[in-house]
């Protein structure tokens, strides 16, 4: 009992210190998963000493040095094989010792980038975004294969193989666990933000009574964020996106009525809506327009965001200023889907037919083809416009492509009340 | 998970002894830690009881007690909001605290309620009540 509540506090110190030791020694062995198993090895001894000799007074600096240690004796090893295969022994004793010297000099740099380098170096562009999320969730927070395979709901074989390659780019690439400045720095944060808030959205994705993994990637992404809050306080888009999250998780509780459903935004017990996150999305919005980022694309999104949140009842719903938002948007990162919640917010600002005259400039855009909440939304406003036999067609087009089942019903219950 | 981690109250805190520089410096740094670990939520600084107010509940009855209150060992001097993994992470991070206090202090973990511990209690009946409160304050 003891022992066991020993492991765990042992383990619980491991997963506050693992990412930072994983890349200090990642910049020594340059292999991440050398690091990977070095940092493992220094957990295992630590397992095997602390329940005797008690938790050292530096837990990470004992971790660190446990595995240099290992590293150096590994370094040993790999020469006394090497010497005996090339049988070249004079010549590497005049350097005997370079290596650990390299190493030991390596441990001592300033480690205050190290998390950052290595948040950017598994984020890296030349990645995929899946092989991204995965490494970022293994490296960074700590999960495991399996749990990184189940919250996305793939198998564990793929998601090991995307990680094994991911690892082998970064490996062949030679990158080197650094944070990068300028221009290129502006390019990879873009990167490091989209694989966050992909995992995040993956988690938002899921619903209440699912394997609770996947919820739990909301939580992950959002330490992230903060993370990377923390250690670039100076960057807007960061606090765009942590903004965000806070705003959109806020409203988690929320969002499910008991049975599953999903309860729309406007439906939604307000009381519920977690108060601490909003007020921390906020802080975080006026940080990132502090910043001068009120137009990044992130930003406007949690500006967004921030309109339903300052509204006590849903119809206090600022919808102009919500329109306002989406004209920008749909400016700074247009796509159909932007496109076509700028119709609805200006329906719900200025009335159907402005709705509906919006709507028909994107409705040819091939991305909106077959994408139900098109004809969903044509026939809200044809509904309220009080044309009604265009209104029911519309939403029986939109049932018949809507894949969710629990969508299918509301759409026909729709149809119907056009009747 | 989220946890309320209490820093308890000392006879300074209560005194309203203000901690030395290099106390308020070093936890600055642990709280910078925080920070950049992306656990912590907030977290405030509680004035001495004295100015604190008690109202006792009993049947009707409300009666207000003004502070300072005694049992010192039990008063609350701080706070902080975590979100953590489980409970041996929060253990984890208040051992690497700085003492907050100048003599013995302590400080005190608890978890947070959350929805799915409701869920287990919350009968449809409760669940009505709560729809019919929303219901009013959305004015449907």
């Amino acid at each position: 009992m003891a022992v066991d509540e020993a492991h765990r506090a042992i383990e619980a110190t491991f997963r506050i210190e693992r990412a930072r030791l994983i890349v200090g020694l990642a910049r020594i062995v340059r292999d991440i998963d050398q690091a990977e198993e070095l940092a493992q090895e220094a957990l295992a001894i630590a397992l095997a000493e602390w329940p005797t000799s008690g938790v050292p007074h530096n837990p990470a600096a004992w971790l660190m040095a446990a595995a240099k240690r290992r590293a150096i004796d590994g370094v040993r090893r790999d020469r006394m094989r090497e010497r005996k295969h090339a049988e070249m022994l004079r010549e590497l004793d005049e350097e005997r010792d370079t290596s650990v010297e390299a190493i030991e000099a390596a441990m001592d740099d300033d480690l205050g980038d190290e998390l950052l380098g290595l948040i950017f170096t598994a984020c890296h562009p030349t990645i995929s975004a899946e092989a991204r999320a995965a490494l970022a969730l293994r490296l960074i927070g700590g999960l495991t294969t399996e749990e990184i395979a189940r919250a996305f709901l793939a198998s564990e074989p793929t998601v090991a193989q995307r990680i094994v390659r991911a690892k082998r780019t970064i490996g062949s690439a030679g990158l080197a666990f650094e944070v990068p400045r300028g221009a290129e720095r502006a390019r990879r944060l873009g990167s490091v933000l989209e694989v966050i808030y992909l995992i995040f959205n993956e988690g938002y994705a899921a619903t209440r009574g699912e394997d609770l993994v996947r919820p739990a990637l909301c939580e992950e992404a959002q330490r992230l964020g903060r993370m990377l809050a923390g250690l670039l306080p100076e960057e807007p888009e960061v606090f765009g996106l942590l903004a965000l999250m806070e705003l959109q998780a806020s409203r988690l509780n929320a969002r499910t009525a008991s049975d599953g459903a999903l309860v729309p935004l406007t439906k939604q017990d307000r009381a519920r809506w977690d108060h601490l996150l909003i007020r921390r999305g906020f802080d975080a919005l006026a940080r990132a327009e502090a910043l001068g980022g009120t137009d990044g694309p992130y930003a406007l999104q949690a500006s967004l965001a921030a309109c339903h949140a300052r509204a006590h009842k849903a119809e206090d719903t600022d919808w102009r200023r919500i329109a306002g938002l989406y004209d920008r948007l749909s400016q700074v990162m247009p796509s159909a889907v932007v496109g076509l919640n700028r119709a609805v917010a200006h329906s719900m600002a200025f009335g159907p037919d402005v709705g509906l005259r919006l709507v028909d400039e994107i409705a040819d855009d091939v991305a909106l083809r077959n994408y139900a909440p098109l004809p969903a939304a044509r026939g809200d406003f044809l509904f309220r416009a009080g044309r009604l036999a265009e209104a029911r067609s519309e939403f029986e087009t939109a049932a018949k492509l809507s894949r969710n089942a629990r969508e299918v019903e509301f759409l026909l219950a729709r149809a119907v009340a056009c009747d | 998970m989220r946890v309320l981690v209490f820093v308890k109250a000392t006879e300074d805190s209560e005194q309203g002894v203000m901690p030395p520089s290099e106390l308020l410096e070093a936890m600055g740094k642990y709280n910078e830690e925080l920070v950049n670990a992306g656990i912590m939520l907030g977290g405030e600084g509680l004035k001495p009881s004295r100015l604190g107010k008690r109202i006792a509940f009993d049947g009707p009855k409300r009666t207000v007690i003004d502070g300072p209150f005694a049992e010192t060992r039990e008063l609350v001097a701080g706070y902080w909001i975590w979100e953590v993994k489980d409970m041996d992470e929060a253990v984890a991070w208040v051992k690497r605290c700085p003492n907050p206090m100048l003599g013995p202090s302590e400080i005190e973990i608890r978890p947070v309620f959350e929805l799915a511990d409701f869920q287990e209690i919350m009968t449809p009946e409760a669940e009505a009540v709560h729809e019919r409160v929303r219901q009013k304050l959305e004015g449907e």
